[in-house]
């Protein structure tokens, strides 16, 4: 008979066998249910949401590439431009320079922002306007849009003449968003669009206008962003003008900030839910194997060898896992498929909700190899089930003595442990961070064992013999064989331990999103304030009551010479470099990089650097140290990505120009900026002092609370200071909130159903252990025990673990939160002191309920059922 | 438990083991069906030294040649009484394992009962049940451990009758272990255990087969 057949017969036997234990085993395996569901919704969630990250990214960027230039395109550029639109390739031109706009009925006249668009901007993403869905008419005449701050500042309505140059246009609707428009920096006053065709017609674009040349790309389906921003990128990187790029991808950047913190955050989420699985999987097994003690002794007895009958249960274990894992998917789909419907009040309703196979197909393989590995420990003790249990039944405890040395379990243990470190490092993404975990979950595990044992020596000496007998019954259960202390205080504490971490993390998270959500103060940007506008402009604000939320001034400059060597000779040596490696068949890029030579881009460009004595909120010193008041020589602070495209390191000597004077720089720190922030951030930072004799403008940032205060404030300021233009930032605040909250009711939701689903599985580990119990609270009924007297036993043995368990649990989790806070968040912890006391009462309120529930079955079942069945 | 215990059993008879509670019956017969090793000495099964086997190749040698017949009969609850006796032939891999289970059904007179579970059965039909499945992967030696400790006396009766007739049909040496020494009269050899030692080894009225010497 071959081993396919003899299998082929296990697996009859295992079906049949299973019959009425199915619907048990199918309870303990649900547990991993739960994992899988979360791991399924996390990831399709988490999928999606970056997906429409990736959308709401295009919209901001208004197509798949943007090309950017501070002046005309050159004519290999151009030529490059019209043969990709010729080949399918979406081509737009947006061309945007300041100039003043005069309305004739009220003479109102004012610096604006003029961007003449080619008619198929944007690609992506929509422009909203006031009367709504007028924006695609703009090109059926001379039509122009506005900013409604415009028609506040210049006295207009909407159908007004608006007179730019020599060319008439009638306003036909205002602006109320554009995706994407944060062009901070390059915003001198209010947005005019106008259709490019009549851009000829003003005469405002002479040679030498200063005007920025935008082209957005919407690539044909074959062709990557990424692949044609690489070859542009050799092609192009030296011309001049350089025409800089930018990818969705790149763009995500600084949106994914927020997203990554969440992704860290769902990570844990799911590394939690599979490791209570494992719990519940684990300690629901355990117990189906004492049931199953007087079937293996007969199996053994008829010829079963114990290959034999760890092949049929494992079948049976692994056929459930599969279930209870198909049903954690299903389950998990509904979940992402809920999640945007359940959240609808916070988030815009634009999370396209789409299956991901991938995060399906990786749930169920996790979850059932997780329900597998966490069931086979307690089913290799099958294996020494002795067929004399047919003859002579003994406990439970003393059948399921652990052999010494069992080299199977040891493998087994070995198998989980290296699965945990692998779900880990599939949760965390790095393997510092997975072993980061790992090592958490080894010390929470160690600790509570050690608990257990402590707790074990100290019941066998706290007992005193004056106390009744049910407390005394009740503590020596926590030391007598087959006490069930160690398994309860594991699985209770280790459960708690999980939950209550996940709780203090989320709490901590949200307290920070709040946080970031505040901070954003700033709404309304002046700028281009001279020096000697700035005390009145001041003035303007402060009068309508209204505080100035930060002041920068902008000084202007270039690089002249970095330690002692010219920018003229630095080019000269990144050009031959460059030119060298490319004729070894390197591209321009990695040649430069390889060659460690210093970005062109960089060295000629002009910088509009500030000067401060303390960092901003939205920066970060990375190394060096921040300027020292007792130091008053002039010193730099780098930005990280600047610093690397130049290459200077701290202590280099960078050379600047600022209007023809040449100001010699000490390098003395780096610093990492949040560029997400929308507040005036600089690549240089300089130390107060050094900047202070040179001529200089201001930015000046406010916080106005209602868009009617902005309206005025901004007209007030334009009155007396024609030059000054302003920004609204509320817009793009707006969008920024809407994906923070979209983050903040994510982390909410998952860490709620985690917790939901949490409970059952404590309570089914804390459960399973009882059998032993149940059957000693019967034998002491019949020798007379009354119904009070088993409870208050039960009471005893029961609230001392749920108290011990779950207090060590949490105090675990206090610790664990804090590493997580620290270390992978990167920002301060405050314990959530109430709900964690909350989460240990509950717990211990949990095992008590278990432990009376037992009681009260002990007088449910006859004397002799329980009897028999021992 | 026991000491000095020497004896042989032929192929074919029909012997009791009989002792007051606490002699070391059970001991003994977990010993003799090889479900334990002792701690000197040795047992053989039908020319094999079971002692010198680990623990599973004493299951095989069980699925092979050992039939159990319990006191509690120890049916496996979640199978059908047809299913409880395909139980060892599937073990071993047999094939057309539903054809046979039924005949064996069919000689203890259960016939009717094949899809019936444990519970669904009464005492008497519930150990027809165990003997069938004793029987079924025709073995060499069955050991029976009060086989009528659960049941009245007629029922009890009829199940020895059926023990008997089976040890003549098919040529199974079978070992009965009681306390009931009217039951035990009715095998063709009784061996009496007392405080673990061989106290008596006689062949009854009965006798047909051969006998051993202690």
């Amino acid at each position: 008979m071959s081993e396919g057949a003899r299998l082929k017969r296990l697996f009859a036997i295992a079906w049949r066998e299973s019959r009425t234990a199915r619907r048990r085993l199918l309870l303990y395996m649900s547990s991993i249910s739960l994992g899988v569901s979360a791991l399924v919704a996390i990831d399709s969630f988490t999928d999606n949401v970056s997906q429409s990250v990736r959308e709401q990214s295009k919209a901001l960027l208004g197509g798949d590439v943007v090309l950017r230039a501070r002046d005309r395109y050159s004519d290999r550029a151009t030529r490059l431009l019209d043969s990709l639109e010729r080949t399918g390739t979406g081509v737009s031109r947006i061309t945007t320079f300041a100039s003043m706009g005069l309305v004739p009925s009220s003479g109102g006249t004012r610096l604006v922002q003029v961007r003449a668009v080619s008619p198929r901007y944007p690609f992506y993403g929509e422009i909203t306007t006031d009367p709504a869905g007028v924006w695609r008419r703009l090109w059926t005449g001379p039509y122009a849009i506005v900013d409604p701050s415009l028609l506040v500042s210049l006295n207009a309505r909407l159908g007004d003449t608006l007179m730019l140059g020599t060319a008439r246009f009638a306003i036909l609707a205002t602006i109320r968003n554009v995706p994407g428009d944060a062009g901070v920096s390059a915003a001198i006053g209010p947005r005019v669009f106008i259709p490019d065709s009549y851009l000829r017609q003003t005469g405002l674009l002479i040679f030498g206008s200063r005007a920025e040349y935008e082209t957005l790309l919407k690539m044909p389906a074959g062709l990557s962003p990424a692949r044609f921003a690489g070859r542009f990128n050799i092609r192009f990187s030296n011309d001049t003008p350089r025409v800089n790029l930018r990818t969705v991808a790149e763009n995500e950047f600084g949106l994914t900030q927020s997203i990554d913190q969440l992704g860290n955050f769902l990570g844990i989420v799911g590394l939690v839910a599979l490791m209570l699985g494992g719990i519940g999987v684990a300690s629901g097994v355990h117990a189906f194997v004492m049931r199953k003690i007087d079937t293996v002794a007969v199996l053994r007895c008829l010829g079963a060898t114990s290959g034999q009958v760890l092949i049929i249960y494992v079948l049976q274990a692994a056929a459930m896992g599969l279930i209870g894992a198909m049903a954690g998917a299903a389950l998990g789909v509904a979940f992402q498929f809920a999640l945007p419907f359940v959240l609808k009040d916070f988030l815009p309703v634009d999370v396209h909700v789409t299956l991901a196979p991938a995060a399906i197909g990786l749930g169920l393989a996790v979850g059932v190899w997780v329900a597998l590995i966490f069931a086979l420990r307690p089913l290799l003790s099958l294996r020494r089930i002795s067929p004399l249990q047919t003859l002579r039944r003994e406990s439970d405890a003393d059948v399921m003595r652990r052999a010494r040395r069992d080299s199977a379990a040891m493998v087994v243990s070995f198998a989980i442990v290296a699965s945990v470190v692998a779900i880990a490092l599939l949760r965390a993404g790095n393997l510092q961070r997975a072993m980061f975990y790992s090592l958490a979950i080894a010390a929470a595990i160690g600790t509570l064992w050690t608990t257990a044992v402590l707790l074990s020596k100290a019941a066998k000496r706290m007992a005193r013999p004056s106390w009744p007998f049910v407390v005394r019954q009740g503590i020596a259960n926590l030391y007598r064989p087959g006490n069930q202390t160690r398994s309860v205080i594991l699985a209770l504490g280790f459960g708690v331990f999980l939950m209550s971490t996940l709780y203090q993390v989320q709490q901590n998270l949200l307290r920070q999103l709040d946080l970031k959500l505040e901070q954003s103060r700033a709404n309304l940007v002046f700028f281009d304030v001279q020096e000697d506008q700035e005390r009145g402009v001041d003035s303007i604000i402060r009068s309508s009551g209204h505080t100035v939320v930060q002041r920068a001034p902008i000084v202007p400059m270039r690089i002249a010479a970095i330690n002692g060597k010219s920018v003229a000779a630095l080019l000269a040596e990144t050009d031959s470099a460059v030119r060298a490696a490319r004729a070894a068949g390197v591209d321009g890029r990695r040649a430069r990089e390889a060659s460690n030579r210093r970005s062109p881009w960089a060295l000629r460009r002009e910088f509009r650097s500030t000067y401060r004595a303390e960092p901003a909120p939205s920066e970060k010193v990375l190394s060096g140290k921040w300027f020292s008041p007792s130091d008053t020589t002039p010193q730099i602070s780098v930005e990280r990505d600047l610093a690397s495209e130049l290459r200077i390191r701290l202590g280099d000597t960078v050379t600047w120009n600022v209007q023809g004077v040449q100001i010699p720089t000490r390098v003395t720190s780096t610093r990492e900026v949040t560029w997400a922030r929308f507040e005036p951030n600089f690549f240089v930072v300089f130390n107060p002092g050094a900047l202070e004799q040179a001529p200089k403008q201001f930015a000046i940032l406010v916080n106005v609370p209602t868009n009617a205060e902005v309206a005025a404030l901004q007209s007030a300021v334009v009155r007396k200071f024609p030059n000054v233009s302003s920004l609204d930032l509320s817009l793009i605040q707006h969008t920024i909130s809407n994906v923070l909250s979209k983050v903040t009711s994510a982390i909410r939701f998952m860490a709620l159903v985690s917790l939901a689903f949490g409970i059952p599985v404590l309570f089914s580990a804390v459960a399973a252990t009882r059998r032993e119990r149940l059957r000693e609270g019967v034998l002491l009924k019949t020798l007379g025990a009354t119904r009070r007297q088993v409870g208050r036993i039960m009471l005893a043995e029961y609230a001392l673990l749920g108290a011990l368990g779950s207090t060590a649990g949490v105090v675990l989790s206090v610790g664990g939160a804090w590493m997580l806070m620290k270390f992978v968040f990167e920002t301060s912890f405050s314990p959530a002191i109430l709900p964690v006391a909350v989460v240990a009462a509950g717990m211990t309120g949990l095992a008590i309920v278990i432990g009376l529930a037992t009681g009260r079955e002990v007088f449910r079942e006859t004397p002799m059922a329980a009897l028999r069945e021992a | 438990m026991l000491r000095d215990v020497t004896f042989a059993i032929e192929q074919g008879e029909f012997v009791a083991i009989v002792g007051p509670s606490g002699s070391g019956k059970t001991t003994l017969l977990g010993l003799l069906a090889g479900l334990d090793t002792p701690t000197r000495g040795s047992v053989q099964l039908d020319g094999t030294d079971i002692t010198s086997l680990d623990e599973d190749a004493r299951a095989r040698l069980r699925g092979a040649k050992v039939g159990f017949v319990f006191q509690s009969f120890q049916l496996i609850p979640t199978l059908t009484a047809m299913e409880n006796v395909q139980v060892p032939l599937e073990l071993r891999g047999e094939n057309h394992v539903s054809d046979r289970a039924s005949d064996v059904l069919q000689r203890v007179g259960l016939g009717d009962r094949l899809d019936h579970y444990p519970t669904q059965l009464s005492g008497g039909e519930q150990q027809r049940v165990a003997i069938a499945r004793a029987f079924a992967n025709r073995p060499r030696i069955l050991f029976a451990d009060e086989p009528t400790g659960n049941l009245d006396s007629d029922t009890g009766g009829r199940i020895v009758e059926l023990l008997e007739s089976l040890n003549r049909e098919s040529g199974s040496t079978v070992v009965l272990v009681t306390h009931d020494l009217t039951l035990a009269r009715r095998a063709r050899r009784i061996i009496r255990l007392s405080d673990g030692a061989v106290v008596s080894d006689d062949l009854t009225r009965s006798n047909g087969g051969g006998g051993g010497n202690p």
